[in-house]
């Protein structure tokens, strides 16, 4: 078993080799036919032949970190849990039903936390606060969802 | 050296475990030292791959597994994604104004003198660690045996962090709104 | 081990060698098997395949030029041979053969020979460290897969859940290459696919758990062997691969893995990151050649890992759908290729599947896109998972009582 790293070691350094051999050879090809001639134009952001306008880092929607903050909660619930579904079958004989109960509160808790951000609207990815607007804007803006960033 | 802490050089795993440990080492150097916060970002890929290679050389296989899962798939994009969300933050060049080179090295050196020195004297109990066995099956008894409460205790610490990540983000929210 | 066996009784004289020289030698030509055979040439293959679907599916040709023939008249040595094309029992031959089935091999060379631009305001170490993270994340899964019966190159005990630990490696590659590439495009795409692949990362695992938790074992050669027999059969044929035990309660998990996979691959309904009406091409719009073909390859080769996991976790991997008897007596070799060719059939099945849906379904929103992942799939992924610990216990009572006292066996 303690060879087995070693081939998944293996697997990585092929793979950056298969790249890093490729993009030799490439540029060794690339040498002889003298296909590298950058100009300005080809060296600036590709916006479909508009001039790009305003900076590159422009600000995103806060959703796309309060999604990775949620996903890394589920992301460890399935860490844990992953032992647990291991021995389920093995051990059953031991603990009997004590072994789905044990599951059932760890999966228990977490759904909880779940049902929790989704009535909270949390899961929402654009979120208008109602209370926020105006009653000329509520008439404005039904409830539909705007397409996000 | 080398043979004061038990690592022969002509066994190949020697080799392997030095190359994690070098990689970690220098890759949790590149964090602290970069000027650039997206390099700093990136070079914890590094740290934590050569983490789960020695996990891996340890016979630590779900926890190796585990390592890459969480730290890689979530911890670091989560960093990313903090780093990438900051307004401007390409222009920025990362300096500490309170560093004090002369006293940090001191103190860092007699740190190392002090770890260095304990860990030679220690008489390390070098055994055979015999054929490696599947970690994943004793997690698994463990979590339902010895270790059931924390366990189930892990799952309402995972609750109150899902439910303040919850809370910080509708608080950032309606500051914006 | 069994692979240093293997070795051994092939070339006897690899026992003199150090077991691990002989270890790393035969995993190295297994991994360089896989490269040049489920990788680089299969994403090929599959372009081709790609396009002559979307050539029908939108009433149109497709590649259909570049083939035997024109290589044949491109070169002036070989010009008269290529005359022979229109020759009768040649003409009837080539009629019924599809065109443009070099059409890959030429997209290839013209890849390789293309203009490497790196643009000026780009982080260059970025930009160029980013295919080997996707390449090393995509093509490490391939390590446990099991292409024939009881052959992966590397029979790890925790099998599944390394394959989602390396996947998830590919991650802060795309967002690497998103942010190298300082293009408002690429920036969003990778954004967007990050925040996907890791939201539907979920689901996808609390699918294949249930598998896991079913099968008793995380070692994916393991679960494809207790595919073997079901429904009290021993060697049942198709139907003792998880899709079709327990009643097909399973399709459920199916679906959702499936699903998810999809979303995983960034492949259409769920390809937002690269959206071409709105992000050009997502976080590989800056890329170009032969630096661009790694992040295709990367794609492909997902693809078919997508459906390799399918097939290994629900339908059986290697196993024929017949009862495995009638060919059990064949030789190694013959047994060898019967498993590599079914294991292949039903992974290049989900590939096909994806492609066809890609023509034809439109694409998703991204908050009904968040909205399908946390609210549709994961409730019903926990659900479903907890149904089938039900199921399972229900079984395993039945099968030994609480009354009879069982002496358990713990430490194995």
């Amino acid at each position: 078993m303690r060879y087995d790293y070693v081939g998944v070691l293996v697997f990585l350094v092929l793979a950056v080799g298969f790249v890093f051999i490729g993009m030799l050879a490439q540029r060794i090809v690339s040498g002889f036919l003298h296909t590298n001639r950058p100009n300005a134009a080809k060296l600036s952001p590709y916006e479909c032949g508009e001039e790009p306008v305003g900076g590159t880092f422009i600000r995103f929607n806060i959703r796309f970190y309060v999604m990775a903050l949620v996903f890394i909660v589920f992301d460890v619930e399935v860490v844990l849990l992953f032992p647990w579904a291991r021995v389920y079958q093995e051990l059953y004989a031991f603990y009997r039903t004590a072994l789905f109960w044990d599951m059932l509160v760890f999966v228990g808790i977490l759904a909880l936390g779940l049902a929790y951000i989704w009535g909270k609207g949390d899961l929402e990815w654009v979120k208008t606060f109602e209370k926020h607007l105006s009653p000329a804007e509520k008439v404005a803006r039904p409830h539909t969802k705007k397409e996000a960033a | 050296m080398m043979a004061a802490l038990g690592i022969s050089l002509r066994d190949p795993a020697a080799w392997v475990f030095l190359a994690f440990a070098a990689m970690t080492v220098a890759s949790a150097l590149l964090v602290a030292v970069s000027r650039n916060i997206i390099y700093s970002a990136y070079s914890l890929l590094l740290t934590f791959f050569g983490v789960a290679g020695l996990y891996a050389f340890l016979d630590a296989d779900f926890l190796a597994a585990a390592q890459l899962l969480v730290y890689v798939g979530g911890i670091l994009v989560l960093i990313l994604f903090g780093v990438m969300l900051t307004h401007k933050i390409r222009d920025i060049n990362l300096s500490n104004e309170t560093t004090n080179p002369i006293v940090g090295a001191v103190i860092a050196g007699l740190l190392f003198l002090v770890l260095a020195y304990v860990s030679m004297r220690t008489d390390w109990q070098v055994v055979d660690r015999g054929p490696a066995t599947p970690t994943t099956q004793e997690i698994g008894r463990a979590f339902v045996g010895k270790y059931l409460l924390p366990f189930e205790a892990s799952s309402i610490l995972l609750l109150g962090a899902l439910i303040g990540a919850a809370y910080l983000s509708r608080h950032e929210r309606k500051k914006e709104a | 081990m069994q692979l240093i066996q293997f070795a051994h009784g092939l070339l006897p004289f690899l026992a003199k060698w150090p077991d691990w020289v002989v270890y790393l030698a035969v995993v190295f030509l297994f991994a360089f098997a896989i490269l040049n055979t489920l990788v680089a040439p299969l994403t090929g293959i599959s372009t081709y395949i790609e396009r002559r679907l979307a050539g029908r599916a939108q009433y149109r040709w497709g590649p259909n030029r570049v083939g035997i023939r024109s290589l044949l008249a491109a070169m002036p040595i070989t010009r008269p041979i290529s005359k022979l094309a229109d020759v009768q029992p040649f003409k009837f031959i080539g009629s019924k053969i599809p065109g443009g089935l070099l059409q890959f091999a030429a997209d290839g060379l013209k890849l390789f020979t293309k203009e490497d631009i790196i643009p000026a305001q780009a982080d260059k170490m970025l930009f160029r460290l980013s295919p080997y993270v996707v390449m090393a994340g995509s093509f490490a899964a391939f390590a446990v897969f099991p292409v024939s019966f009881w052959c992966s190159a590397i029979n790890l005990n925790i099998g599944i859940f390394y394959v989602l630990g390396m996947s998830s490696v590919v991650v802060p590659g795309i967002l690497m290459a998103g942010w190298g590439s300082a293009n408002k495009w690429a920036l969003f795409g990778g954004m967007r696919s990050a925040s996907q692949i890791v939201s539907y990362e979920i689901p996808v695992a609390i699918a294949l758990m249930t598998v896991v938790m079913l099968a008793g074992t995380m070692n994916m050669n393991e679960i494809v062997a207790t595919q073997r027999s079901g429904y009290g059969i021993e060697k049942a044929g198709f139907l003792g691969w998880y899709l079709f035990r327990y009643g097909g309660l399973m399709i459920v998990p199916f679906v959702i893995y499936f699903i998810g996979g999809c979303a995983e691959v960034n492949r259409t309904p769920f390809d937002l990151p690269e959206g071409e009406s709105e992000l050009v091409s997502g976080y590989h719009t800056e890329y170009s050649g032969f630096r661009w073909s790694f992040f295709f390859m990367a794609e492909y080769s997902n693809m078919f890992a997508v459906g390799a996991i399918a097939t290994t976790m629900f339908l059986g991997g290697p196993l024929p759908p017949y009862p495995v008897q009638f060919t059990e007596s064949l030789p190694m070799l013959i047994r060898f290729g019967e498993g590599f060719f079914w294991f292949f059939a039903k992974s290049y099945f989900f590939v096909l599947v994806m492609i066809h849906m890609r023509w034809t379904l439109p694409r998703y929103r991204i908050d009904q896109l968040m909205q399908l992942c946390w609210k549709v799939l994961m409730p019903i992924a926990l659900v479903w998972f907890v149904l089938m610990c039900g199921i399972k216990m229900a079984r395993m009572e039945m099968a030994a009582p609480a009354e009879a006292p069982v002496v358990a066996e713990v430490h194995k």
